[in-house]
């Protein structure tokens, strides 16, 4: 329990963060894309018996860079992205037909999380290479913090203003890439808290709460992750004493607050609604 | 005219010299020859597809010329010059887009320097700085989603007049304005030039509301260039052969000029 409340509040501390980049660049489908994509390569890892957290790094990060590099710019890649999530998908359902054992509780891990497991090696009968749970989580998490403080401002700057960005000379198609492998990495370890079907819950609804309540990106940051973090602890707190999923607390919590914020927030903010149509 | 035209290279803020430019070997204008001076405000005016644009792409260094030399400040354009400042056509910038205008400005000054920079507050400086420039200091705090065109433009202004630069670059600033904004902006851009000696190069569709700020425009149309003095670039025989079909320069009592020939070609082939 005490390794699930450490791998939550890493996981929670990174969703957050990453999650503000993926709305101020308006990522949201890449995020969504590259965790179903995990998907298939944590289906691959069962395969081979090794942990499913290397597949999901390894399938997300090729994923994220192919999307990257087939469209330079942020605001035409939907359809590289439909390519890509299309294609490894495939070899998704290809991995689940090859894998012969019977571990359904795996797949449902995956798919909506189970943050428990973190405790033990993920999933007990499969090698784990030495780095497991919350160890594997910590490294990834302060790898992705780091690579966050030295991009910040060309990111934030190219996310805001692309154009203004290349001709400034900061590489933006390279800043591309890495945020796609923020993506991947974030939404590798976020897996293992919500899973691949509610990753909206930790890497986008506390984001968009913080971008309703902050004006600046560094207060949206410290709100993100303060949302992010309430919602996996409490969550873990009320799953602890009852019989169902963490996951299902988190996205409630979280999609609560984000209501509240959105229909309370137009009164407090009326001064602003002016937008004059030239 | 040799030796006038090397005293004009010398104090040229853009120098042009057989340039031609375009996309893949496909030429889009060629042969241009023109210098611009320092602390000039010129216009770039064309139909759509002229080439104006790559014009702004060469001098930022984001495209090679297929042809010719150009100089800017007399350098070999190159990107992340800090002594141009840029505004483009087309930002992301949208109605959900809730972040104060000055983080944005801020970026401007600092958006290129790698890691956090939570200890460095001289960008603050310098944004609320730009922002009292161009009479936008009141927007600060604001949301980006929330101000009009016009405000934005200021804001985008300010973004570029923060480094310093001895070069403005303004892509179609106009296009979204109504008359009495279009004409604000227009004289402040002015003001920017004659007080900062600032060198504005700005692109817009109509030469009228900026004529009387006007030291030099470029006009571009079928693959060609033409600059000079409003006065001298903008006469019916010039224009006839720039875009090789008769075009007449017609003036009214306050100056403005109507170009016949060209800009209603469009709607004639429609009826």
């Amino acid at each position: 329990m005490q390794n699930a409340y450490e791998g939550g509040t890493l996981v929670a501390i990174v969703a957050g963060i990453v999650g503000y980049f993926v709305i101020l660049r308006r990522s949201s489908f890449a995020a969504h894309s590259l965790s179903h994509i995990g998907f298939a390569g944590a289906a691959g890892a069962a395969v081979l018996g090794v942990n499913p957290v290397y597949g999901l790094l390894l399938f997300s990060t090729v994923g994220g860079t192919s999307m990257a590099v087939l469209s330079p710019r942020a605001a035409h890649r939907d359809v590289s992205i439909g390519l890509v999530l299309a294609f490894l998908l495939g070899t998704g359902a290809l991995f689940l037909t090859l894998y012969v054992g019977s571990d359904a509780e795996l797949a449902y891990s995956i798919l909506f999380g189970e943050i428990l497991a973190i405790s033990n090696n993920w999933s007990q009968p499969l090698s784990c290479g030495g780095l497991c749970g919350v160890q594997l989580t910590a490294i990834a998490s302060v790898i992705l913090l780091a690579a966050v403080a030295i991009v910040y401002r060309p990111l934030l700057f190219a996310s805001l203003d692309e154009e203004v960005a290349e001709a400034k000379g900061l590489p933006t198609a390279q800043l591309g890439i890495v945020f796609m492998l923020l993506i991947a990495v974030a939404t590798s370890i976020a897996v293992q808290v919500v899973g691949v079907l509610l990753i909206f819950s930790l890497m986008v609804t506390p984001a968009a709460i913080a971008q309703q309540l902050a004006k600046t990106p560094i207060r949206a940051l410290i709100i993100s992750v303060a949302v992010a973090l309430i919602a996996t602890w409490l969550g873990l707190f009320i799953a602890f004493f009852t019989l169902y999923p963490v996951s299902f607390y988190i996205t409630t919590i979280v999609f609560v607050l984000y209501i509240v914020v959105r229909f309370t927030k137009p009164a407090m903010n009326k001064r602003g609604v002016r937008r004059v149509v030239p | 005219m040799i030796s006038t035209d090397n005293t004009g290279s010398d104090s040229a803020a853009i120098s042009a010299e057989n340039l031609g430019a375009g996309y893949g070997g496909n030429s889009v204008w060629r042969n241009a020859s023109f210098d611009i001076g320092r602390g000039e405000f010129v216009a770039i005016i064309g139909p759509n597809g002229a080439g104006k644009t790559t014009l702004f792409r060469l001098l930022l260094g984001l495209l090679q010329p297929l042809s010719g030399r150009l100089e800017i400040l007399r350098e070999v354009p190159r990107r992340g010059n800090p002594k141009i400042g840029y505004v483009p056509q087309s930002h992301a910038i949208d109605s959900d887009t809730n972040i104060a205008a000055i983080e944005l400005v801020r970026l401007g000054f600092s958006g290129s320097k790698w890691g956090f920079g939570l200890f460095h507050q001289e960008d603050r400086d310098a944004a609320a700085e730009a922002l009292r420039a161009v009479g936008a200091l009141d927007l600060a705090d604001r949301s980006l989603g929330q101000l009009s065109g016009g405000e934005l433009q200021r804001i985008f202004l300010a973004e570029a007049l923060v480094s310093n630069p001895d070069i403005l670059l303004l892509d179609e600033p106009l296009s979204n304005l109504d008359i009495r904004r279009e004409n604000d902006l227009i004289q402040l851009v002015n003001k920017i030039v004659r007080t900062r000696k600032v060198t504005a190069l700005l692109i817009a569709h109509h030469i009228n509301p900026l004529l009387p700020y006007l030291d030099r425009v470029v006009y571009m149309a079928n693959g060609k260039v033409a600059t000079g003095k409003p006065t001298d670039v903008l006469t019916g025989p010039n224009l006839s052969e720039l875009y090789g079909v008769r075009i007449e320069v017609l003036h009214d009592s306050r100056g403005n000029l109507a170009i016949v020939g060209i800009e209603d070609t469009q709607d004639e082939h429609e009826t």
